[in-house]
Parts: structure tokens; C-alpha cells; sequence
């Protein structure tokens, strides 16, 4: 059996999940703005997902817009924004996911766009928000709550402070922070959060954007008017019910979950620790309890995936989205990690399917692969 | 027989038990749960497998090329990626768009999203029985036109327009045409190589699939760009961004592979089904049919009861589950909009009543719907005091109503 170290990538369906979604697909499969008996027992289910959804982050089910996922949230997160108050200007910082990034480098011929600095240790600096938010009015920031791939916690309630202090606008990805640790959307002081239901072992297809009302959204698609008009077309009803129920567990095994999750990070670190030339990035910031990304100095990286992958051990090289190609990752390049020990970075991020004795198979064939690597 | 009778195929159908077993297989922890994007291990491959299989099933349907198909959350989302990415790509061409007023909500909305934008929209007006009138069409065509989005099958009314000849048209005048197919695909032959369709949007979850997921056909050759909407890790040819929801493309390819094989045979039997239930009711007094009967999909009717209102016929008719104009727009009170375009007036239009009915349709079924809607909407009438006038012989239309 295989072992599957991606969890940030993606999660597996949680069976609990799959039976509440199951009714959704053959049985109650009216259309939900159907106004028939069928179609209203269909709306009531996606009301049940919109409190399960809300309460996982503390918000009211009112704040919650469904979504194809967290690419569209993002999406609608900042375009809508941007466009819905006529903001001027956006700060970003550099490792966002590509959801973030390629949606502000897709306005930057129209708007004024900020880079952030990172340290590092993978951290947004919040000195250069405050010098954004000096010198800039009508803004948004966007800082993902947790990198998905160092795992870093990053500073988003002191920037939302700042933002607000400024009457700025703030949002925040929280796709790989929620289910793994606590999120509270009111704390955060956030105008806007994203989430996904396949990173917390809901179904993909289904994602949420959580909204402060003070705030207008521009919808991004039109036609239908669902989702107070801010997301038209037919709801994913089987989807949203997976997603809610996802959520719903997330939060009920929260502090179980995480404290699993360090358990698993802990005995992998405390090993790699012996493995000559371990690079860990990000290790000395708060990160969440199930990544850890490192590289081997001198060891190509290339041909450590590839052997992994033979052994059936199934890591990441860099985020999901970018491993098309072989550029170093654009988290570690702000970071300012060298190149050469940056292409040969893995990623091994766990979940709760995963056990102590896969962590150690992994150590063990690390150790290996190093010894053979060394002693030519 | 199980109450109340689903006659709703139109809205949304339920998941096929073939499509569920396919989808179910990409779900769970021991089998395909990968990301697809996840090119350094097998689990990501497995999935890349799923999808270019899904993608081939989707494209033979329409006889497409595989690559011409793009994933998208459903039809809704297609049409806003095929109307608003045409218009952004090409604006300095021209920013003049031509669609009739009896489109779907999700083009017609996008529309006036970019009139906001200062594009211009011409609305045309269909003819009495549903129809576009071609030489209208041509009439509104202009130099600045960069754009016709008309679509196949009308979801209220069933009429089945003239895909191939708008083709023919926008392709003389250099215009690219964009077809809203979601309620014609699996039900009409739709060839690609043959109609000069550039953008096709597509739903599976009126087909049988599941909610969530639709595509958009973007031709290749002559070469259709689009400004994408979505970004964000560039999948599907850096048109529409975002982690692929692989049980959702599983089961819109294995639906799709399904109404290719299936869609005479059910086609037969559901006109049948239709058929039974027309001749069932057709000779009720004061009742219309609303569209086209001969160019008209197999299991849509559409039919106004003069003389009831249409909220409490749909209340009257608990034991069937029908619409009374648009899925998406039953939630208001507003007469249905597409009646309104083809010359109804108001009370025709909220008497209406949508029937549509699909695979598991059963001959018992329509039966009883028949004997239900009989009883219902001539208890109805018994309450109406319009009706009771009508049949005294007053002429409603000539009545000068009191205000209070």
C-alpha cells in the first residue's frame, strides 16, 4: 500500500463524508431553487452545510458564499472586492498560492500592486504593511493564513489590524490553516476568507468565501442569481453537503487532530534531524502541526522524488499547482533560499490517515538513500 | 408508484447509478483521490487517466476534439467564460453582442454585465412560436458585432433553434457564435464538425451527471481566444484555473458516454411519454401550448391553463414535482420572461406550467399525472370567478376594473 505524505495537496474523502453526500446524488437531486416540495428539501440541506461551514470559522451562515473551490474564492475574494468598492490598490504577498497571485498580477496593468517582503523564515514582514498601509488609502492586502508549503503561520490579525486601522480591506486564504488549526473569522479581524473543502477531506468542487457584510462583492459569475447573487449557477448540492459535513468533523476533532498531526511532524523532525546536510525551511517559525519542508545538501532532488515514488511514498516537490514544472519554488525564492538547495526541496505534509510506522519508513529510506548518495 | 412524480428533468436530473459507481471510484481514501496536478506520483497519474478518458467521452458526444474541451463548475460558469472572455479578448475588434431575449439567465445576466462595461446588446425578440427569424438576425448584425450567443434548446419552452444556419451566418460575417447547449446536449444530435459553432457550454447535471460540473467546447481550428475569469495555477490551458474536481469529470464524461449510446432509443421512448401526456389533456378547454410542437425537444411540453393561477396550481399539484418557468427563476414571482418574449400576456404566463420528463419517466407516471391535472385544474376553475364570467360569455379583456 502506498504511502501518501501530500496531504496539502489534496485530502481523501472522509467515509463519514460520503455517506452524507450519497442521498444528494440520486435521491434528493432536485434543484435546489425549485420551489416543489423536492427542491425545497434540497435547500434545506445546503442551509445545514452553511451552519456546519460557518461554525468551523465562527462566522454567521449568512457570511458564507459557496463556491466551485478555494481558486474561485480567492478569485472572487480580490477581483470581487477590487472591483465591488473600486478599490485603487492591492498588496500581496509573494507566496500566496497561484490563485492569489495570478488574479493580482491579471489586474496590475489597472490597479497599483505592492509586493510584501518575507523573511527568512518564511514570514510576511509586517514592517513593509505598515509602509503599504502608509502609503496607501482604498486598499486591499491579501496574506494567506498558513503557506501550504513551509506550513508558516503568518501575522494575519496584526495586518488586519493595520488594514483596518487605514480603512483598508483585508483577506485571507485559510484553505491549508482550517481543520488544522484554530480559525476564527471575527479574531482574525479579516473582511474576507477563503476555504476548501478537499484540503479538510470533503469532496473538491466545493469552496467558501466568508465575508465581512460591511464589505461589496462584485459577483465574478452572473446568471441565475444564487447565493445572494454573488455566485450564480446551479449549487453543488452533493458537493456542499460533503463540504459542511467535512467542516462539521473538522471542528469536532480539532484539538485531537492537531495534536495527531504534531505527533507525526515531531517524530519525522526529531529523525531528519540525524540525516546529514537536512535543510528545514521554515523551522523557526510557528507552522502547522502537519508540514515539514526540507531539502538534503547535496543530494539531487530529482532523483530522491523519483526513487520515493518507486518505493511508493508519495511526497511534493514544491505546491501542487506549480509542479508542471521545474522551476524552484517561488516560496523558498522570497525566502531567499538558494537555488541549487531549493530545487532539490520535498515536501512532506501528513494527515490523519496517516500512522507513526509510515513516518518511519520514510526515515528509513531517507537514511538509505543518503548513505548510497554520500559514498560515491 | 412513488409520490410526488418527478416531471422536473429540465431543472436538474438525479445522478445515473452507472455515473455514481464511476464517481465513487475517485472519492475515498483506498482508490483515486489524488490531485491531478500532482505530476511527480502515481496517485496524481491515476487521476490524469480518469480525466483524459472523461474529456474523450465529453468530446465524442458532440464530435469534437478532445482538446477543444475546457472543465468548468457548470453552465453557468461556461457561458459567463464564453460571452465575458470573448468580449474582453476581442473588445479593440468591436464591442457590439447580439442574443435573444429568451436566452438563459446566465447569458443574459453576463450581458448586461457588459453593457455595465460599455459593451452593446442587441436582444432580439423570438417569433411567436419560439423561433429566431434568421433575416432578423442578419438584420442586427452589424461591422462592430463580435459576437452571437444564441441558445440550442430553450430550458422553458423545448424549441430547438437553427444551430447550423446562425453557424453558417456568423461564420460568413467573420463572428464567432457561442451555442448555451445545456439543455440539448444527450437529447439533440449535435455534430461540431459539421455546425460552425466556436463556444459551446455544456451541464452535467441535466444529462444525468452530477451538479457542479460543465465544460465549454473552445474550437481550435479557426482558433477561438479567450480572456480567462478564473486564475490561479493555469489548468485547462490557462483558460479556467483551479484543482479539477475529479469524480465530478468522471461522471460528466460517463454520462455524456451514455446519452451518445442511448440518446435514440430514449429519445423514442420519452417523445412517446410526452405524446401520451399532450393527447391526455390537449382537448381541455382554454389551455395553450407555449412554443414551437415540431422543432421542440422530446420531453419538454409546455402549457398554460387560462383562467387558474399559477402558484396555486403548483401548490394544487404537490403530488408533482414541476416547474412554472425557470428553475432559476422560480423563486420569484415575476411571469416567466421567455413567455413574456414570445407574446404571452401576463396571465397566460403565470398560468404556465413546465412538465419535463426523462429517464425514469414511467408510462404509469404520466398517467396519473394526466388524471391529477384534470381534477386540479378544473376544481380550480369551479373557485375562479374569471372562469365563471368566461363562461357566461363576458369578454375579460374589455372589463374596466375598479381600483380600491
Amino acid at each position: 500500500m502506498a504511502i501518501f505524505f501530500d496531504n496539502n495537496s489534496t485530502t481523501p474523502l472522509n467515509t463519514i463524508v460520503l455517506e452524507a453526500m450519497m442521498p444528494y446524488l440520486s435521491e434528493f437531486y432536485a434543484n435546489p431553487s425549485s420551489i416543489h416540495t423536492a427542491g425545497r428539501k434540497v435547500r434545506e440541506a445546503i442551509d445545514v452545510a452553511r451552519e456546519q461551514v460557518a461554525d468551523l470559522i465562527q462566522a454567521h451562515p449568512s457570511q458564507v458564499i459557496f463556491t466551485s473551490g478555494g481558486t474561485e474564492a480567492n478569485n472572487l475574494a480580490i477581483k470581487g472586492a477590487i472591483y465591488g468598492m473600486e478599490l485603487d490598490s492591492i498588496a500581496v504577498s509573494p507566496i500566496e498560492h497561484p490563485s492569489v497571485i495570478d488574479v493580482v498580477r491579471s489586474l496590475q496593468k489597472q490597479f497599483s500592486v505592492q509586493e510584501l517582503d518575507v523573511n527568512s523564515s518564511g514570514q510576511v514582514s509586517t514592517d513593509s504593511v505598515v509602509k503599504f498601509v502608509e502609503n496607501n488609502r482604498n486598499f486591499l492586502i491579501s496574506v494567506m493564513l498558513a503557506n501550504n508549503e513551509t506550513g508558516c503561520i503568518q501575522p494575519v490579525s496584526a495586518i488586519a489590524e493595520m488594514a483596518r486601522s487605514s480603512a483598508g480591506f483585508m483577506h485571507t486564504d485559510a484553505v491549508q490553516a482550517v481543520g488544522k488549526m484554530d480559525v476564527n473569522f471575527e479574531k482574525l479581524g479579516v473582511h474576507l476568507m477563503t476555504l476548501s473543502s478537499h484540503k479538510i477531506y470533503g469532496p473538491k468542487g466545493a469552496g467558501a468565501l466568508i465575508y465581512d457584510k460591511a464589505i461589496d462583492i462584485a459577483p465574478l459569475i452572473f446568471g441565475g442569481g444564487q447565493e445572494k447573487k454573488l455566485r450564480s449557477g446551479t449549487e453543488n448540492v452533493a458537493a456542499i453537503v460533503g463540504f459542511g459535513k467535512a467542516a462539521e468533523l473538522a471542528k469536532e476533532k480539532l484539538k485531537e487532530s492537531y495534536t495527531y498531526l504534531l505527533s507525526l511532524r515531531a517524530r519525522l523532525e526529531t529523525q531528519l534531524k540525524d540525516i546529514p546536510g537536512i535543510v528545514l525551511f521554515g523551522g523557526k517559525a510557528e507552522r502547522l502541526p502537519n508540514t515539514t519542508f526540507f531539502s538534503l545538501k547535496g543530494i539531487d532532488g530529482e532523483a530522491l522524488l523519483m526513487q520515493l515514488d518507486i518505493q511508493g511514498i508519495e511526497v511534493a516537490s514544491g505546491s501542487a499547482c506549480g509542479s508542471n514544472n521545474l522551476q524552484p519554488s517561488h516560496v523558498l525564492e522570497a525566502m531567499g533560499i538558494e537555488e541549487t538547495i531549493a530545487k532539490g526541496a520535498i515536501r512532506v505534509s501528513f494527515g490523519l490517515q496517516n500512522t507513526p510506522q509510515e513516518v518511519d519508513e520514510l526515515i528509513d529510506f531517507l537514511k538509505k538513500f543518503t548513505n548510497i548518495s554520500t559514498s560515491h | 408508484m412513488k409520490l410526488p412524480i418527478y416531471l422536473d428533468y429540465s431543472a436538474t436530473t438525479p445522478v445515473d447509478e452507472r455515473v455514481a459507481e464511476k464517481m465513487c471510484q475517485y472519492l475515498t481514501v483506498d482508490q483515486m483521490f489524488g490531485n491531478a496536478a500532482s505530476r511527480s506520483h502515481k496517485f496524481g497519474w491515476d487521476v490524469d487517466e480518469g480525466i483524459t478518458l472523461a474529456r474523450k467521452q465529453v468530446a465524442d458526444l458532440i464530435n469534437a476534439d478532445p482538446k477543444e474541451i475546457v472543465w468548468t463548475s457548470g453552465a453557468t460558469e461556461s457561458n459567463n467564460l464564453a460571452i465575458k472572455g470573448i468580449a474582453h479578448f476581442y473588445q479593440s475588434k468591436g464591442k457590439h453582442i447580439v442574443t435573444c431575449k429568451t436566452e438563459h439567465k446566465a447569458v443574459l445576466d453576463t450581458c448586461r454585465q457588459l453593457e455595465r462595461e460599455g459593451f452593446e446588446i442587441t436582444y432580439l425578440a423570438p417569433e411567436e412560436n419560439g423561433l429566431l427569424d434568421l433575416a432578423k438576425l442578419n438584420a442586427a448584425l452589424r461591422d462592430d458585432t463580435i459576437l452571437i450567443s444564441i441558445m440550442h434548446v430553450n430550458n422553458e419552452i423545448g424549441v430547438i433553434q437553427d444551430i447550423a444556419a446562425i453557424g453558417e451566418l456568423a461564420r460568413s460575417k467573420k463572428i464567432f457564435f457561442h451555442v448555451d447547449a445545456a439543455q440539448s446536449a444527450g437529447k439533440v444530435p449535435i455534430d461540431l464538425k459539421e455546425m460552425k459553432v466556436d463556444l459551446m457550454s455544456f451541464s452535467a447535471h441535466k444529462i444525468y451527471g452530477p451538479k457542479g460540473m460543465g465544460a465549454l467546447y473552445v474550437r481550435r481550428k479557426p482558433r477561438v481566444r479567450l480572456e480567462a475569469q478564473m486564475h490561479g495555477g493555469g489548468h485547462e490551458r490557462g483558460m479556467r484555473s483551479g484543482t479539477l474536481a475529479t469524480h465530478q469529470i468522471v461522471g460528466i464524461g460517463e454520462a455524456f458516454r451514455i446519452a451518445k449510446e442511448e440518446m435514440a432509443s430514449e429519445n423514442d421512448r420519452i417523445r412517446m411519454l410526452r405524446d401520451r401526456l399532450w393527447n391526455g389533456i390537449n382537448d381541455m378547454e382554454e389551455i395553450y401550448l407555449n412554443g414551437d410542437f415540431d422543432h421542440r425537444v422530446s420531453g419538454n411540453l409546455n402549457v398554460s391553463f387560462n383562467f387558474v393561477e399559477g402558484e396555486s396550481l403548483i401548490m394544487a399539484l404537490k403530488d408533482i414535482a414541476v416547474s412554472s418557468g425557470s428553475a432559476c427563476t422560480s423563486a420569484s414571482l415575476e411571469p416567466s420572461y421567455v413567455l413574456r418574449a414570445i407574446g404571452r400576456n401576463d396571465e397566460l404566463a403565470h398560468s404556465s406550467i413546465r412538465f419535463s420528463i426523462g429517464r425514469y419517466t414511467t408510462e404509469e407516471e404520466i398517467d396519473h399525472t394526466i388524471k391529477i391535472i384534470r381534477e386540479k385544474v378544473e376544481k380550480l376553475r369551479e373557485l375562479s370567478p374569471l372562469w365563471e364570467m368566461y363562461k357566461d360569455g363576458v369578454d375579460l379583456s374589455k372589463i374596466q376594473w375598479a381600483a380600491h
